[in-house]
C-alpha cells in the first residue's frame, strides 16, 4: 500500500515536472501555462461562491445522466435478453446511439428540452449502450448448470434472479459503470460547452477558451478530472458494500 | 411404485436408452450400478425431468430432487445459505441438522471456495436432501468423499426412509443399499450382478 502511494506520488511529480519544463520552454502563458499559474488560478477560483455552485450544478447533472442511463440500460438489458422480439426492436436503436457522436446528440437534444437538462440527456445517452452491453453479457454469460439446479431446487423466478442471476452479473454491471461514469464526464461536460448551460463547468470552460483564459482552461480540467476521480471511488466503494452485501 | 417404461432417449444418432424399463420400490436406497458412459446419467436425468425422453414414460412420487454430478454450489452464499436457501421459511433451524448429516458442522459460515473437493460434494448432498421432495437422485454423490466417511453418511441417510437412487462404483457403497440394479451400454440395458 505505501509502495504504491509512493509509486503513484512519484508519476505525480514526474508528469509536474514535465509539464513545469514545457510550459518554460514555450514562455506563452495563454498557450500552455505553468502548474503554479494554473494552482493560482484554481485558488482565485475556489474563494469564490459560484466556483462551488458551479461545481454542484455539474455534478448534479452528470450523476443524473449517469443514474438515469445505468438505469435505461440495465432494464433494457433484461428486456433484451429476456425477449426476443425486444431484442429485434431495441438492439439496433441502441446500437444507433452507440454510434451517434456527442455533438450530434447534444445539438439535437438541444432542439427537444431546456438546455439545463441537455447534458443529463447526452450523459444518460453515453451511459445507457455501455451498462446495457456489459449487463446483456452478464446475463447471457450466467452459468446455465446453475440456472438449471435453480429449478431442481425450485427456487422460483425471484429467487433465481436474487441468488443466482444479480452475482453473476455484478461483476459485469461494475465494470460496465466504471466504464461509463469517465463517458458520462467527458460526454456531460461537452455538452454543457455545446448548450452553454446557466452554471456549468462546460460554460466555464467555453468562456476560458472564448477569451484565451488558458489558466483557467487548465483549472477547470483539473476540477472535472478531480471529480472524476472521486466519483469514481465513490462508485467503487458502492459496488464492493453491494457486493458484500450479496455475500454477508 | 416408481417406475420407467420403454424409455428411448437419442442424441443425435446415438440411443443412449433403448425401450428401457425399470421398477423401484417407493422406499430406501437403491443402487445403481455399471461403467462411466452406460448411460446412468441420463437415466437419472429423465426421471429429474431434465431430459425429455424420445419415447416412452415414467411415473414417479411427487418432486423429484436431483444431485448432480457437478456440485454447482453457489461461489457468494456460505454452507449455512445454501441451505437454508433450499428449506422452507419456517424449517431454517434444520439446517444445522443436515450440515451435521454430511459431517459439515463448523463449517456454516465456509464458503465453496473455502471448501476442500470433498467437503463441497458433501454440502451439494446436504442441500439435495435438505430440499426435500418424493424422490431423491443422487448422481455419484461420494466423488472426492473418502470411504469411511461416505460410509458413516450413508447408514445415516438409510434412516431417512426416503426413495433414493443413488448412482456409484465401490462395492462397499453399493453394499450399504437396500437393492442394487446392475447396468451397461450404452444402449443402457439391465445386466446380471457379478460373481462374487
Amino acid at each position: 500500500m505505501r509502495d504504491k502511494t509512493i509509486r503513484v506520488l512519484a508519476a505525480l511529480l514526474f508528469w509536474l515536472a514535465v509539464w513545469a519544463f514545457a510550459a518554460w520552454r514555450v514562455n506563452a502563458e495563454f498557450l500552455l501555462p505553468g502548474p503554479r499559474k494554473v494552482a493560482e488560478t484554481l485558488a482565485a477560483l475556489g474563494a469564490t461562491a459560484s466556483f462551488w455552485q458551479t461545481i454542484l450544478a455539474s455534478l448534479l447533472r452528470i450523476f443524473a445522466g449517469m443514474l438515469l442511463g445505468t438505469l435505461l440500460g440495465a432494464l433494457l438489458a433484461v428486456l433484451t435478453t429476456a425477449w426476443d422480439w425486444a431484442d429485434a426492436i431495441l438492439t439496433p436503436a441502441i446500437r444507433v446511439i452507440r454510434a451517434i457522436p456527442v455533438a450530434s446528440f447534444s445539438l439535437l437534444v438541444l432542439l427537444w428540452v431546456y438546455t439545463n437538462r441537455v447534458p443529463v440527456a447526452v450523459s444518460a445517452l453515453m451511459v445507457l449502450p455501455v451498462v446495457w452491453g456489459n449487463v446483456s453479457q452478464g446475463i447471457r454469460q450466467t452459468d446455465p448448470l446453475l440456472l438449471e439446479a435453480a429449478k431442481v431446487y425450485r427456487f422460483g423466478r425471484w429467487k433465481t434472479v436474487k441468488l443466482v442471476y444479480i452475482p453473476s452479473v455484478l461483476p459485469y454491471f461494475a465494470s460496465g459503470c466504471h466504464t461509463a461514469l469517465g463517458l458520462a464526464w467527458k460526454a456531460g461536460v461537452a455538452a454543457e460547452v455545446l448548450c452553454i448551460p446557466k452554471q456549468a463547468i462546460g460554460t466555464q470552460v467555453y468562456y476560458s477558451k472564448y477569451y484565451l483564459e488558458t489558466p483557467e482552461l487548465f483549472a477547470w480540467t483539473l476540477v472535472v478530472l478531480a471529480l472524476s476521480f472521486l466519483m469514481e471511488r465513490g462508485l467503487a466503494a458502492l459496488l464492493l458494500r453491494l457486493k458484500g452485501g450479496d455475500k454477508g | 411404485m416408481i417406475s420407467v417404461q420403454n424409455i428411448t432417449v437419442r442424441f443425435g444418432e446415438k440411443e443412449v436408452l433403448h425401450h428401457f424399463s425399470l421398477q423401484l420400490p417407493e422406499r430406501g436406497i437403491v443402487g445403481l450400478s455399471g461403467p462411466s458412459g452406460c448411460g446412468k446419467t441420463t437415466l437419472l436425468r429423465v426421471l429429474a425431468g431434465l431430459q425429455r425422453p424420445d419415447e416412452g414414460t415414467a411415473v414417479l412420487p411427487g418432486p423429484v430432487t436431483m444431485l448432480f454430478q457437478e456440485d454447482r454450489l453457489l461461489p457468494w452464499r456460505t454452507a449455512e445459505e445454501h441451505l437454508t436457501d433450499v428449506l422452507p421459511r419456517g424449517r431454517r433451524q434444520e439446517a444445522a441438522h443436515w450440515l451435521a448429516l454430511v459431517e459439515l458442522t463448523g463449517e456454516e459460515h465456509a464458503r465453496p471456495a473455502q471448501l476442500s473437493g470433498g467437503m463441497r460434494r458433501r454440502l451439494a448432498l446436504a442441500r439435495a436432501l435438505a430440499c426435500g421432495g418424493g424422490l431423491f437422485l443422487l448422481d455419484e454423490p461420494f466423488t472426492g468423499v473418502d470411504r469411511d466417511r461416505a460410509k458413516r453418511i450413508l447408514t445415516r441417510m438409510r434412516e431417512l426412509s426416503v426413495p433414493i437412487l443413488l448412482s456409484g462404483h465401490e462395492p462397499e457403497l453399493l453394499a450399504l443399499c437396500q437393492s442394487v440394479v446392475w447396468l451397461d451400454g450404452p444402449p443402457l440395458r439391465l445386466v446380471p450382478p457379478p460373481a462374487p
